[in-house]
């Protein structure tokens, strides 16, 4: 299936300020791509690129197979939604959504079926007459996507769309736009900084950091192989544990000690990985660190560490152990025996374990 | 002393002295309102008087016998030099020089305004500013350099060229007013517009002058009485039947030979200064709102 967004090569500069530097991606119909990184790492403006209300400096843009680098927002078969919602204050509701169609001299009939049409989906039909003052923020939102749907477009681009919106709003909407994207099977491209919606959004992300790509793949690589310590530390909640330990190559694999303060060092032996250089930075998630004798397999390895914090979370209990100088977060069941300031022998499922690169940052095996 | 003391014995005198400050205040108040409405009384009343009584009577007494006919010459009978037409035709002079050159104002600042503010585009500050500045040269220092360009353009002592000239110096306050006003209108809604497929007169038209209303009366409100007030432009750039009602005004008080008819020239000034007057009445309470619309989100 050819590509139904394709960007290529794509520079972005203002004045002398390189915003976006080298931007390679493509997404197949069907797709859900989430740009996701920090605040000012470039991920709007790309958003803005896509729908042509940014020039860009070089590289080019391809929507549904035609170049469409420098065609205007509206020949793009786009639509998009905005974190205000920028919905036009003096117009009604109705006049909000059928406003495109109009401008592009649609008749009137059309634009009153489809008006209904998308009403009906999005459970607004009571609003139609009201002016945007007048509506509550989730209602906003609505009628928001409710402009964008009732374009059909090839392609909905969402601008953080869910960031104004209260914790609990923003779940019920964030899954109400999965159903939708699975239901219209439509093509979306959406902006975020948060992490948890793009892992649970995504069926493709992409993590930028100061306007250049650090990595793209499905939810679970970014997830379980991240590419660099950026991408480990930024997804996830709490974040992956990132270690510094030394490596030694013995006859079973990789010898890895970790220091601890006051004690003797962590010794595990990694069987799969190789060559890695002296110094590494070992990457494990805090699920991927159990009580010993709840993680079986292979690559599963114990020894005790002085326990410093245990944090009931109802469902999980998370405790903190200094190890390589750094605070290291387990998870754990909710009934442990963990007390603060006793040992408690751990178990280290070096499957899941993640080496990168203390210079440079990037992953090692 | 106890606290319970303390409160019984200063309670009522604090209470007087609460009521007797409010007394005093009001009064105070009630004499400012007075002293500025003296005048206004003086011109009226005298406007009402024959010249008889002015001569005779009291400069503050109320007319003893009620008369309109200083009214009526200072509308057609009062003489500008050597006609005695009386304000009326240079009345509606300022009629027709000042609507158009309100209205055309202020669209041209709306349309400006919205330029600056949410189509930037490189040099947009400075251009902003000059005008700002604009708003703050003289009339006197562009007397000269306008009359020229108005002689070259050949509508020199014409209503169209007063129109022009009042436009051209309007231009920087109402732009500043619509500017600040599109400022605070988040960006979002032109690309919204955009992907919509609105173009610029599109959006214009549609989206941001429907949100317009409160700074349209502010604008309109500043222009008019700008315009209609305006001396100076008035006695350059027109010429015998071209003039404006403040330039009658002027020639019809400074005129007259002989005996002053100060009842003419208060029903005259009276008149000069109604249509301001009725603006402000009537749109006034926009006024107010519109100036402190720009934090008031859409």
């Amino acid at each position: 299936m050819a590509p139904i967004l394709d960007i290529k090569n794509l520079y972005k500069n203002y004045g002398s300020v390189e915003i976006l530097k080298d931007i390679n991606v493509a997404i197949e119909p069907g797709d859900f791509l989430v740009l996701v990184g920090p605040s000012g790492c470039g991920k709007s403006t790309l958003l803005n690129c896509i729908a042509g209300l940014e020039p860009i400096t070089a590289g080019t843009i391809d929507i549904g197979g035609r170049d469409m680098t420098h065609v205007s927002p509206k020949d793009r078969d786009i639509a998009m939604v905005f974190q205000s919602y920028a919905l036009y204050p003096t117009m009604s509701v109705a006049k909000n959504i059928t406003f495109g169609m109009k401008v592009r001299g649609v008749d009137a009939a059309t634009q009153e079926k489809k008006l209904q049409e998308v009403a009906q989906q999005l459970q607004i039909e009571p609003l139609l007459q009201r002016r945007p003052g007048q509506l509550s923020g989730g209602q906003r939102q609505r009628v928001a996507m409710g402009r964008a749907l009732v374009r059909d477009p090839k392609l909905f681009l969402f601008d953080e769309p869910l960031s104004n919106l209260d914790a609990k709003l923003r779940v019920e909407m964030r899954s109400e736009i999965k159903k939708l994207h699975h239901n219209l099977n439509a093509t979306m491209v959406y902006v975020t900084h948060d992490q948890i919606e793009a892992m649970t959004l995504a069926t493709k992300i992409v993590v930028l950091k100061g306007g250049i790509v650090q990595q793209i793949g499905s939810p679970a690589e970014i997830y379980n192989t991240p590419a660099n310590l950026f991408v480990a530390d930024f997804m996830g909640s709490p974040a992956m544990n990132l270690i510094p330990a030394r490596a030694k190559a013995n006859g079973k694999g990789t010898k890895i000690e970790i220091e601890r303060a006051g004690a003797a060092p962590l010794v595990l032996t990694d069987t799969h990985a190789k060559d890695l250089p002296e110094d590494v930075i070992l990457g494990l998630r805090p699920e991927d660190i159990a009580e010993a004798g709840f993680r079986a397999g292979e690559d599963v390895q114990e020894a005790d560490c002085l326990i410093d914090m245990v944090e009931p979370a109802g469902a999980d209990t998370y405790v903190v152990s200094q190890l390589g100088g750094k605070q290291v977060t387990a998870r754990l069941h909710a009934e442990t025996n963990a007390r603060p300031g006793e040992n408690l022998s751990l178990a280290f499922d070096l499957s899941k374990v993640s080496y990168f690169a203390p210079e440079s940052g990037e992953r090692l095996n | 002393m106890t606290d319970i003391a303390l409160t019984t014995t200063h309670n009522p005198s604090r209470n007087w002295g609460r009521i007797a400050l409010r007394w005093l205040l009001f009064t105070l108040l009630g004499l400012f309102a007075l002293f500025y409405l003296m005048p206004l009384f003086v011109m009226v009343t005298t406007s009402l008087k024959s010249l008889e009584e002015i001569r005779t009577g009291s400069l503050v007494a109320f007319p003893r016998e009620v008369t309109f006919e200083a009214w009526r010459t200072a509308w057609s009978g009062a003489c500008t030099g050597i006609q005695c037409e009386g304000l009326r035709p240079y009345f509606w002079n300022s009629v027709i020089l000042a609507i158009p050159a309100v209205l055309i104002s202020t669209m041209l600042g709306a349309l400006n305004g919205y330029v600056i503010a949410q189509w930037k585009f490189k040099g947009a500050n400075l251009i902003f500013s000059l005008m700002l500045f604009g708003c703050f040269i003289p009339f006197q220092v562009v007397l000269l350099p306008m009359a020229r360009m108005l002689g070259m353009m050949g509508i020199a002592g014409t209503i169209p060229g007063l129109i022009f000239v009042h436009v051209i110096y309007g231009i920087g306050f109402t732009t500043l007013f619509f500017r600040n006003y599109y400022v605070s209108i988040p960006q979002e809604l032109v690309k919204a517009a955009k992907v919509d497929g609105a173009g610029f007169f599109r959006i214009f038209w549609s989206i941001f002058l429907p949100l317009s209303l409160p700074i349209i009366v502010v604008t309109v409100i500043w222009q008019f009485t700008q315009i209609w007030n305006d001396f100076l432009f008035g006695v350059s750039f027109s010429q015998a039947g071209t003039q404006p009602v403040t330039v009658a005004l002027n020639n019809i008080v400074n005129s007259t030979t002989g005996v002053k008819e100060y009842n003419v020239d208060m029903a005259a000034a009276i008149i000069a200064a109604l249509p301001t007057l009725l603006v402000y009445v009537v749109a006034g309470k926009y006024f107010i709102r519109g100036l402190t619309a720009g934090s008031v989100k859409g």
